[in-house]
């Protein structure tokens, strides 16, 4: 990995510190120059879309992707050191576990391969189960669990060795709701307890559940950051939302909406106001130019609202 | 509506690129091994080499040594060969010669005893005359039969003068004495035929080995020098070749964890906690050669239950063959492997070279069986070298000491292929 010249000497006390990492496959930017500190203790959300170069941050946190340029510290350790190995816990987003082994001789098996062994190692792995509520199934093979238990194994695989910070890449892809209340509760034990975690998800609510701070990702650079509350107010400061749906959007709505300073968005436009008095002004002349409206509605921005002011773009696309 | 199935599968098939080369290359590709090694050109033959000791050294003998090194099927060796052009090794005596046939120099060895020239061919089978001794390697069931009937061939072609002595002989004898004048005329006519074969003309060669026959008209007696105290001639050969067929299939399957387990993102997951990429393909090399270890332990064991193979009196030469063979062939899964993208890759590639090295290295049918040239490109294989050395073991009975060139050659394919592979497994590693 390049080092930045002259960069801060990476402090061990910070979870944390990644400092103008880049890096391209072919013509593609996965990350353009990504600068970013985890503080001790809190659970940072990235958020973003599919393809925004969230997962290559991560697996160059691992280690498992070299960056062309920057620099990657883990408690002030190079990341694929063996001292940050030792520190860090990963949860890719794959099920990455040995079907045919049982959920017990699966924590067993990575425990090992983190030096674990004996009566430490026992205790990982009786902890692990514990924490993923699966000690009922813990002579159960991997490939007989369900989805939501399996991403449960899964994020136990990737803890066995009870590391202060943890990376997790989006563990809650393809779980149904209840299984996913499940694993937030496991999060927020593993929060509660004071293990720093990276959290990657495109969900806008898992990240305002669970994240201390939130950085949106998007073509490789974070394109803001901070708590919820920081970031709506930096893209909206005391302004809300107003939804039009309107009868017909193709006929003229788009022309209108750009007009009114609003955006549209699969065939609903988005205006910000002040007052919520101002929709009534906007009723009014949607009328006058012969536009029939189906639904409207006021809210509070969120992160989603955040996001599509950014980048013009919705979470999900 | 069978069109656009037909439609369909043909463009899954020429889509499925592996699918296709197991179609229609390895069809080919057994076809012209076949056909090389079974229906091949006879300049590409395999010829016999017999060692032929002439303890007699009369006029019969030495004609018959001179006929047998007319026919073209066989190399005739009467001393050891010699790297050294200027010093020649001394001739073979029956001493020396058994040996080389037990050594695995030669399949067949012939003794001329001393007294053969005095009573050399005989048309009443007669019991108390000197034989010619046949010594054989009885692992090649061909060679010996071969070389004994062109033994009798030789004898017929190659020595006119005296059958024609000897059945003068009997002609005096059975009616009771010839006339002056019948005698004259005989040995004139004995004395044009002598003349005749020096000059060299009277042998023809024989291209290929007529039926095998030791009741012919030279006393020959044939005697087993390797594998005479053998229950089951055939088994060890076969339970090494076929074993080391079945272990090659074995190791790349087991091999092709390495890609399920980069397919399913296990394998970053292992590599992102103290294990390393060295560390991970040698567990799974040992895991394979262990694997491939007991697999042969079951099959001899088998083989020993069921077809009486000496295995008990074999084991330290079994161990040791065993564990280089077995490393040898799990450092080729580990390669193969490492090489291929998807387990459908795995699957064809691994069925195309292990099915070629299989027959060509000895697996299906014995080297000493193919052309010469294909039996050197047999030792390319570790099918061959493996068969050679558990022949060595249970077939020569040769001690462990002299299993060296095939231990060394094994250890050094397996060191050599994992090291390949850890190599191409650097693209697994970071991207």
């Amino acid at each position: 990995m390049l080092s930045v010249p002259g960069g801060p000497i990476p402090s061990p006390l910070l979870p944390l510190q990644i400092e103008a990492v880049a890096k391209r496959f072919g013509q593609v930017t996965a990350l353009d120059g990504i600068t970013l500190e985890l503080r001790s203790g809190e659970c940072l959300g990235l958020l973003g879309p599919n393809g925004a170069g969230k997962s290559t941050l991560i697996r160059s946190i691992v280690g498992r992707v070299v960056p062309d340029a920057g620099r990657v510290a883990v408690f002030g350790s190079a990341a694929n050191s063996a001292a940050s190995r030792a520190a860090l816990g990963w949860v890719p987003q794959e099920l990455a576990l040995y079907p045919r082994l049982t959920c017990r001789e699966n924590l067993e098996s990575f425990g090992r391969y983190h030096g674990l062994a004996g009566t430490g190692l026992q205790q990982a792995v009786a902890w692990c189960l514990d924490w993923s509520s699966l000690q009922d199934r813990a002579a159960e093979l991997a490939k007989n669990l369900s989805g939501g238990m399996r991403r449960r194994l899964n994020m136990a695989a990737g803890i066995i060795h009870r590391p202060k910070l943890v990376l997790m890449d989006e563990p809650t892809v393809g779980v149904d709701p209840q299984s996913r209340n499940r694993i937030f509760e496991m999060i927020e034990k593993l929060h509660g307890e004071g293990t720093a975690i990276i959290y990657t998800t495109h969900y806008m609510e898992e990240a305002e559940r669970l994240c201390d701070r939130i950085a949106i990702v998007d073509h490789g650079r974070i394109i803001a950051l901070g708590t919820k509350e920081e970031l709506v107010r930096d893209a909206f400061a005391s302004r809300s939302q107003v939804l039009v749906r309107f009868a017909d959007p193709a006929d003229g709505v788009a022309a209108w909406v750009k007009q009114h300073g609003g955006r549209l968005v699969d065939s609903m436009a988005q205006f910000s106001v002040e007052h919520p008095t101002e929709i009534a002004g906007l009723l009014d002349d949607a009328a006058g130019a012969g536009l029939e409206l189906v639904d409207v509605a006021l809210r509070r921005p969120n992160l989603e609202s955040v996001f599509l002011h950014l980048t013009g773009r919705e979470l999900r696309d | 509506m069978i069109v656009p199935i037909i439609r369909t599968a043909m463009v899954s098939l020429r889509r499925d690129r592996a699918a296709l080369a197991l179609s229609f290359i390895l069809p080919i590709t057994f076809f012209s091994i076949f056909a090389v090694i079974f229906g091949g050109r006879r300049d590409t033959a395999p010829k016999i080499t017999v060692i032929v000791v002439d303890e007699d050294r009369s006029h019969a003998s030495q004609r018959l040594v001179q006929g047998l090194e007319r026919e073209g099927s066989l190399v005739i060796r009467t001393r050891p060969g010699s790297n050294n052009k200027a010093v020649q090794p001394q001739e073979y005596t029956a001493a020396t010669a058994e040996a080389a046939v037990k050594a695995g120099d030669a399949p067949v060895a012939l003794i001329v005893p001393h007294g053969f020239g005095e009573n050399p061919i005989s048309f009443r089978g007669d019991q108390d005359r000197p034989a010619i001794q046949l010594l054989n390697d009885s692992s090649d069931m061909v060679a010996w039969q071969m070389v004994a009937g062109l033994l009798q061939k030789v004898a017929m072609t190659s020595m006119p003068s005296v059958m024609a002595e000897q059945g003068s002989e009997y002609l005096d004898q059975l009616v009771g004495g010839l006339t002056p004048e019948q005698r004259k005329r005989m040995e004139a006519g004995l004395e044009q035929l002598r003349q005749h074969e020096s000059a060299g003309t009277s042998s023809s060669e024989t291209a290929t080995g007529n039926g095998p026959s030791n009741s012919g008209i030279i006393a020959v007696k044939t005697r087993a020098v390797v594998g005479e105290n053998k229950n089951n001639p055939m088994v060890s050969f076969y339970a090494a070749a076929i074993g080391v067929m079945f272990l090659l299939f074995t190791a790349s399957g087991a091999a092709g964890s390495l890609l399920d387990e980069a397919d399913s993102g296990t394998l970053d997951r292992v590599l992102s906690s103290r294990v390393t990429m060295t560390a991970l393909l040698a567990g799974k090399l040992a895991f394979n050669t262990l694997l491939a270890f007991s697999q042969l332990v079951l099959m001899f064991l088998w083989a020993w239950a069921v077809f009486k193979l000496d295995f008990f009196d074999h084991i330290p030469g079994f161990v040791v063959m065993g564990v280089c063979t077995a490393f040898a062939v799990g450092a080729f899964g580990m390669l193969l492997a490492s090489i291929c993208r998807t387990r459908a890759q795995l699957g064809a590639l691994s069925t195309l070279v292990i099915l070629i090295m299989s027959s060509v290295g000895g697996s299906m049918f014995p080297r000493f069986l193919m052309p010469e040239a294909m039996q050197k490109a047999g030792l390319l294989t570790i099918n061959a070298w493996a068969i050679d050395g558990f022949t060595k073991v249970f077939w020569r009975d040769e001690p462990v000491s002299h299993l060296w060139p095939q231990v060394s050659v094994l250890l050094a394919i397996g060191f050599v292929l994992f090291a390949i592979a850890r190599r191409i497994a650097q693209r697994w590693e970071y991207a």
